[in-house]
């Protein structure tokens, strides 16, 4: 194996925390659907990244290498040093589908990772408590103050969505998978969940990968977005966004802002129309 | 307003009144012979003259229903969780499953009084063998249909496949548990009385083949109705017990009362 060559402006570029290393992969019985193809790309530490491309070239599965829930056929990933061989132990994710548990009151549907993340599942009797004030602090920074004793299907949609992002960073995750988690909500749930996830990121720096089909919202969040090309999918294009933080409604519409959206709309183009 | 509630809550007490109503009207008006159809009267007239025989009878195949039940209960729960919590398993398991549930119960009861005599045994066999397919089936889809992202959620907080039955895939199970009660009871109650029919000395089940025999008719529909009645009752019981334990489900749409039949 040969060292991966790094990039000539490698001096000016923090150190990869994440890094895709030419990763293939197949799905299908007889490994016969090419999903991804040779695909590099690096995220460093506290990044915001984010990801578009054509439906089905191979985003989520992105995340799942990432995650380790999938490992690739050829080549490798890496984070934080280490290869990634099985699933990693401490990931926050969310997606479209809320997915919290009916049966769970919102505190108790936030507590869960900490049921089940080490070292806090071995603490959670103990700590109960802290962890309470903790996911309710958390809560009350996502605007939702009042909801902790109600059930899921009390909650409305955006409402849900805001649960679902907590108990994705509620156990400090190393890294936070987003898989369109915006895609269902109204254009407004959807601009305020935008705002509510920059400031936690502001506040927190965590590592993200952002998963999105809407090219004004990764603009309007992300430090760098990575076009992909339609399937086998490959990242042909990684663009940096240097808008200057925290960015607001009026960012949106100032040139700068318009001229990124329209560049990526110009590969997203290129990226449908060609293999 | 007020009147169509009335008569929603009523409806069920007006239909069941209605029918035996038109029974008895149609008996009385066309003379049927009570050999052949005794009206509700008669039936009622037997049940009241018969009782002391009849609830004895009656007692012991609701206690064979129970044993056969409970056994179901505990076995088609870990056969449910077992399968569900393992494609492995599943895949393995799901033909002999399938195959097995295509018997017709009745027929196996001849296989079981020859090996077990006539008596109690078969017919808590009989109640097992067909009240614990449709509470497997069900813990099993419960478990086996949770959502593939909160699989990835759990997993990738390093949570074990032991983790995840414990913290989703049981509670998520739960509601389809209950819906199965009511089901499997009543196959348990309809198991057990088919089985004294065949192949027993005791039990309403007997009782009514016994009385058939000798043409006492309207004994042998005193005997549906007490059937019938504790069918009703013990099905009641299982609702009530499903309502009371899993009140999420009332409302959170998607998984919920979808109990597979067996
Ligand atoms: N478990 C699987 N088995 C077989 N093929 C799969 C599997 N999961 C995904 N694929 C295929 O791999 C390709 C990439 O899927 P993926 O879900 O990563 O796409 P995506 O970019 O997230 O799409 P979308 O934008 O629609 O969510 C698709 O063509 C899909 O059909
Ligand atoms: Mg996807």
């Amino acid at each position: 194996m040969t060292e991966p060559v790094a990039p000539p402006e490698s001096i000016a570029v923090p150190p990869a925390f994440v890094s895709v290393e030419n990763a293939s992969l197949y799905y299908g019985a007889d490994s016969d659907v090419l999903a991804l193809q040779d695909t590099s790309f690096s995220i460093a530490r506290g990044e915001f990244v984010a990801v578009v491309g054509p439906s089905g070239c191979g985003k989520s599965t992105l995340l799942k290498l990432i995650s380790g829930l999938s490992l690739p056929t050829a080549g490798r990933v890496i984070v934080d040093g280490q290869e990634v061989r099985k699933p990693l132990k401490n990931i926050g994710m969310a997606f479209q589908n809320p997915a919290l548990l009916p049966w769970r009151t919102t505190i108790d549907n936030l507590l869960l990772p900490l049921q089940v993340v080490r070292p806090h599942r071995h603490e959670f009797g103990r700590k109960r408590r802290q962890y309470v004030d903790h996911a309710r602090a958390l809560l009350a920074k996502v605007g939702l103050e009042g909801v902790d004793d109600r059930f899921p299907w009390q909650l409305s949609g955006g409402m849900q969505q805001r649960v679902s992002l907590c108990r994705s960073l509620i156990h400090d995750p190393q890294i936070l998978l987003l898989d369109e988690p915006f895609g269902a909500l109204d254009a407004f749930t959807r601009e305020e969940l935008w705002d509510t996830l920059q400031a936690l990121w502001e506040e927190q720096k965590f590592t993200v990968l952002l998963v999105t089909h809407d090219l004004t919202e990764a603009v309007y969040l992300a430090d760098k977005v990575l076009v992909m090309s339609r399937r086998p999918g490959r990242v042909t294009y990684s663009a940096k966004i240097d808008l200057p933080r925290p960015r607001n409604e009026d960012t949106r519409f100032t040139p700068a802002f318009v001229e990124h959206v329209r560049d990526l709309r110009r590969h997203i183009g290129h990226a449908r129309s060609t293999p | 307003m007020k009147i169509r509630r009335a008569l929603f809550i009523a409806s069920p007490w007006i239909t069941t009144l209605s029918f035996f109503l038109l029974w008895e009207a149609g008996c009385r008006l066309f003379n049927v012979p009570s050999f052949v159809l005794p009206a509700p009267s008669a039936a009622l007239e037997a049940l009241i003259q018969y009782w002391p025989g009849i609830w004895v009878n009656a007692l012991q195949t609701f206690l064979t229903t129970l044993v056969g039940f409970v056994i179901a209960v505990v076995f088609g729960v870990a056969l449910g969780v077992a399968v569900g919590a393992s494609a492995v398993l599943y895949r393995a398991l799901n033909p002999l499953l399938i195959g097995f549930n295509s018997i017709p119960k009745v027929a196996v009861v001849p296989i079981l009084v020859l090996w077990f005599g006539i008596g109690t045994v078969p017919a808590i066999i009989t109640a097992f063998l067909v009240a614990f397919f449709p509470i497997s089936v069900n813990v099993a889809t419960g478990i086996a249909t949770m959502e593939p992202e909160l699989e990835d959620v759990m997993r990738s907080l390093g949570a074990s496949r032991l983790d995840i039955l414990y913290r989703v895939g049981l509670p998520r199970s739960l509601p389809y548990f209950f819906a199965s009660l009511k089901i499997a009871i009543t196959l348990a109650f309809v198991g057990a009385v088919i089985s004294e029919t065949v192949a027993s000395n005791q039990g309403i089940g007997y009782l009514m083949l016994s009385a058939s025999s000798t043409f006492r008719v309207p004994l042998v529909f005193a005997a549906l109705l007490v059937i019938a009645a504790m069918g009703i009752c013990m099905y009641a019981v299982a609702a009530w017990f499903e309502r009371r334990h899993t009140k999420w489900t009332i409302r959170s749409t998607e998984h919920s009362r979808f109990a597979v039949g067996g």
